[in-house]
């Protein structure tokens, strides 16, 4: 092959076909993480309906599903931050926040439905500060996120001190554990179920959660395709907050209590459902039905175990054995993919040399 | 220590490379290195962009080894397998940016790694400082051993390699482009220091792209071409005409399919676009069929400017208008819409998401038109990548394989086809054919005229002389941020346009 005979340009251009995908259907919808998650969850449960006592009884469902609903809630939005490359740390407490606003705003008189909606307006405006700080100051979320954690969790421990506010108008709070009549599971689903749905939509079949998979994967290429990566991540912060300011509201009126350290720590356990979902921590990789998967697998364990009379440390210590395979066998994965592109992509280049030799 | 050798003495070459070959899979960056460096001469090495240079320059540092071909280091055979084991023989490369270790003293830096040590086995700082200064001394230059190198300028890091280098003795010098981001005075400097050098026996590697330099300081040259060796003549014998002809020289029409055109309107009109200290005052227009080149050397600030034209980076004043009605600044989706496409330079970090489909790839930028009633498919998707994959005869298993794992060839095709399907009144394409095989590159080319036939405005950045005056209706020229010629096609010759890209402002003007 020499640079002075390319042959002289053959406009004989057969219209090319190609296939849409490598592998058949079957394959792309089992070979992969959500999969394994969902049929890990189906495992788990049969299991612990076979061995753990009462664990199929309604009341298990309904205190399963009603515990790890802010979870549930906020997961979504975790998962489109994630798959931008970015954190947000700072969710559980806008959690507290907003369960202490929601308590000072009724106790001072508020209608509860406004009180609960003020709470939902400053968990929003916790997510403006920290998508102001991310994008527009552009500050790395981590490092952000782990300050407003402090921040969002000091005001609320601040406005309330150590005392709890517990007088909440019946109606509300009977509405927050009440089921679907008829059924076990608990009416916060409704809304749960139709966020999921929208947030599904989102992230699978919308130009904006294209661009969202695009900044997570390289964010200089997806500004280049016209992404206005800045003022996407933004949108996901406000969204963040905004759930996370709901998921306040609900779980004040589950517990029947305003305090200023609730929910502590559950950005964690959000954070681990997220990545045992299959969302990848370095961003561009993940799925929604994965990730809910993966907070009712950590929920569904935890439970069962709990009803078999294991004790929360060791439940605590399965839950992290759990989540470090996971990630292991996500990078082992990887690994063993990259392993096998790479030799075919040497055996291309030896069939290439034999035949153009 | 140093025994400065008499010139006179008849001596076997420093360095002697013949017909060394590299390869990286199915791309040849060397064919066939040759060259030959003398002890006490300064020997240039010329060429163009991927003529292979670099390659032949890092095989020498031991940062690549050779397929085929033989190195003799003083007469003897070598064969480098580490940067290490070069260090070693006595071969020192001096980067165009030095990596200095910021926080240390300069002293320190030319020690790193070596530090003599006194009897109680500690550092001796003593012996040390007072060698850095004997090393200064004799290279004539006054910097402080002391300080730390953090906020030095890039002529100074040089000097220090320098330094390190004469402290381990290195016969053999190779400077990769040093001069690119000098002043004058400091250049002035540098050459002081590399004739000294010289004349204490050592040979000398210089690679740069201004000819005034070349013949300024070198005593013979080697001109590269395509991965080969091309000539070697003593700079007495030579001329700017020859060395250009010698490395340009290429049967251009084969390559370079330019098919006639019906040339309209403008369509893309610059006027006075400055971005302080990258590029200044630049205007320029480009008609609807017309293919207009943007040559000039890397760093020339020609990717800044189409960068600032498309919206992603900024630009301070100036305007972008384009069929007539002015772009905002910094907003690529506007351009978009406007029908601006950009191409960009670096294709796997801009251009591509490696990690993801074909399919996705090719879509990314349509992905808000492809949508239907906001709902976007992977069945709409993969229906409008397999047109532009058809078009463009991209070669992929699947849609879905990674963008990652297509040649370059065909990555570049596939950044072209998602470019295409934003169907643009304006195609800014930015180093088109940059690692690319020829055969691609002909087709890619080729490509282009049809483009510009169907009415296409096209912008074509290129460091590839024939490239630009092969494809061109015409040639824009940048040099360090201005624009600093204009030609049309006819007027466009391989030396008018290298001495508009390398010549001082003031004779360009």
């Amino acid at each position: 092959m020499t640079a002075t005979a390319p042959a002289p340009a053959p406009d004989t251009r057969t219209t090319r076909t190609y296939q849409a995908y490598a592998t058949p259907l079957w394959r792309r919808v089992l070979a992969n993480r959500e999969a394994a998650i969902i049929g890990l969850l189906l495992v788990v449960i049969a299991v612990s309906i076979a061995v753990v006592p009462n664990f199929d009884s309604p009341l298990t469902v309904t205190y399963l599903l009603r515990d790890i609903a802010p979870i549930l809630l906020i997961a979504l939005p975790m998962t489109l931050i994630i798959i931008t490359e970015e954190i947000d740390l700072s969710v559980a407490s806008i959690v507290g926040l907003s369960s202490v606003m929601t308590g000072i705003l009724t106790q001072a008189g508020l209608p509860f439905p406004v009180a609960a909606i003020a709470a939902i307006l400053v968990g929003t405006l916790a997510g403006v500060i920290n998508g102001f700080l991310v994008t527009v100051v552009g500050l790395p979320s981590l490092a952000v996120t782990i300050g407003t954690l402090a921040l969002f969790r000091g005001i609320a421990v601040g406005l309330l001190g150590t005392t709890a506010i517990t007088d909440f108008p019946e109606f509300w709070s009977d509405l927050a554990r009440d089921n679907i009549p008829g059924t076990p599971i608990p009416g916060i689903m409704i809304p749960f179920i139709v966020l999921a749905i929208a947030f599904a939509i989102l992230l699978h079949f919308t130009p904006f959660g294209r661009s969202l998979y695009a900044i997570g994967l390289n964010k200089e290429a997806a500004a280049f395709s016209g992404v206005a990566v800045g003022r996407t991540k933004f949108a996901l912060f406000v969204m963040s907050g905004a759930i996370s300011g709901f998921a306040g509201v609900y779980f004040t009126l589950l517990y029947n209590n305003a305090r200023g350290d609730n929910a502590t720590g559950m950005e964690l356990q959000v954070i681990a459902a997220v990545l045992l979902g299959g969302v990848s921590i370095f961003g561009g990789r993940g799925a929604l039905h994965g990730v809910i998967a993966g907070v009712l697998l950590i929920g569904t364990l935890g439970s069962a175990l709990r009803l078999a009379g294991v004790t929360s440390d060791i439940i605590n210590v399965i839950t992290g054995v759990l989540l470090v395979l996971s990630v292991v066998s996500a990078s082992l994965l990887a690994w063993l993919r990259r392993r096998r592109i790479s030799a075919i992509g040497k055996k291309k280049e030896r069939e290439l040399a034999a035949s153009s030799s | 220590m140093t025994v400065a050798q008499p010139p006179t003495t008849p001596a076997p070459p420093a360095l002697e490379l013949s017909k060394v070959v590299k390869s990286f899979g199915a791309v040849v960056a060397l064919r066939s290195g040759t060259i030959t460096l003398e002890q006490g001469s300064i020997h240039a090495l010329i060429g163009e962009n991927g003529a292979g240079k670099s390659t032949l320059v890092k095989i020498i540092a031991g940062l690549y080894r050779r397929d085929a071909g033989t190195i003799k280091l003083r007469g003897d055979d070598v064969d480098f397998h580490s940067t290490a084991q070069s260090k070693a023989a006595g071969i020192a490369v001096i980067y165009q940016e030095p990596t200095l270790f910021p926080d240390l003293s300069v002293t320190e830096n030319i020690f790193m790694g070596r530090q003599p040590t006194n009897r109680f086995g500690r550092i001796d700082r003593k012996a040390m400082r007072a060698e850095a200064e004997e090393i200064f001394g004799r290279l004539g230059v006054s910097i402080d051993p002391d300080r730390i190198t953090d906020g030095l300028s890039i002529a100074d890091q040089q000097i220090i390699e320098i330094a390190k280098a004469i402290s381990l003795d290195a016969r053999v010098l190779i400077m990769d482009e040093p001069t690119a981001a000098l002043s004058g005075v400091e250049v002035e400097r540098l050459f002081a220091v590399a004739r000294s050098l010289r004349d204490e026996g050592r040979a000398l590697m210089f690679i740069s792209h201004r000819f005034d330099e070349v013949f300024a300081l070198c005593d013979t040259v080697t001109v590269m071409r395509d991965g080969s060796y091309i000539a070697t003549e003593p700079i007495a014998d030579t001329s700017v005409d020859e060395l250009v002809r010698q490395m340009v020289g290429r049967d251009v029409a084969e390559l370079f399919p330019k098919l006639p055109a019906e040339i309209g309107e403008d369509v893309l009109v610059v006027e006075g676009l400055t971005r302080p200290g990258i590029f200044h005052d630049i205007s320029f227009t480009v008609r609807a069929g017309e293919i207009v080149g943007l040559a000039g050397l890397v760093g020339a600030g020609r990717s800044e400017v189409a960068r600032a034209v498309f919206g992603v980076d900024p630009y301070e004043s100036g305007t972008v208008t384009v069929g007539g009605v002015q772009l905002p600044k910094g907003n690529p989706r506007v351009a978009m819409a406007r029908g601006l496409a950009l191409v960009p330079e670096d294709r796997r970090k801009q251009g591509l998401v490696l990690d993801e489909s074909v399919a996705r790839n090719v879509t990314l930028a349509i992905r808000d038109t492809l949508a239907k009633g906001g709902l976007l498919t992977s069945r709409a998707e993969n229906a409008a990548a397999a047109v532009w994959a058809s078009r463009l005869e991209v070669k992929t298993a699947a849609l879905d394989a990674e963008t990652g794992t297509l040649s370059g060839g065909n990555q570049q095709k596939v950044v072209l086809g998602k470019w295409l399907a934003t169907e643009p009144k304006v195609l800014i394409v930015d180093e088109p054919t940059r690692g690319i095989d020829v055969g691609t590159k002909a087709e890619v080319h080729r490509l282009l005229s049809e483009l510009a036939q169907r009415g296409i405005a096209i912008l074509m950045i290129s460091s590839e002389l024939p490239e630009v005056l092969g494809m061109a209706d015409r040639v824009l020229v940048m040099r360090e941020g201005w624009l600093t010629g204009e030609f049309p096609r006819a007027e466009a010759t391989p030396e008018s346009v290298m001495f508009a890209a390398t010549a001082e402002k003031e004779d360009a003007k």
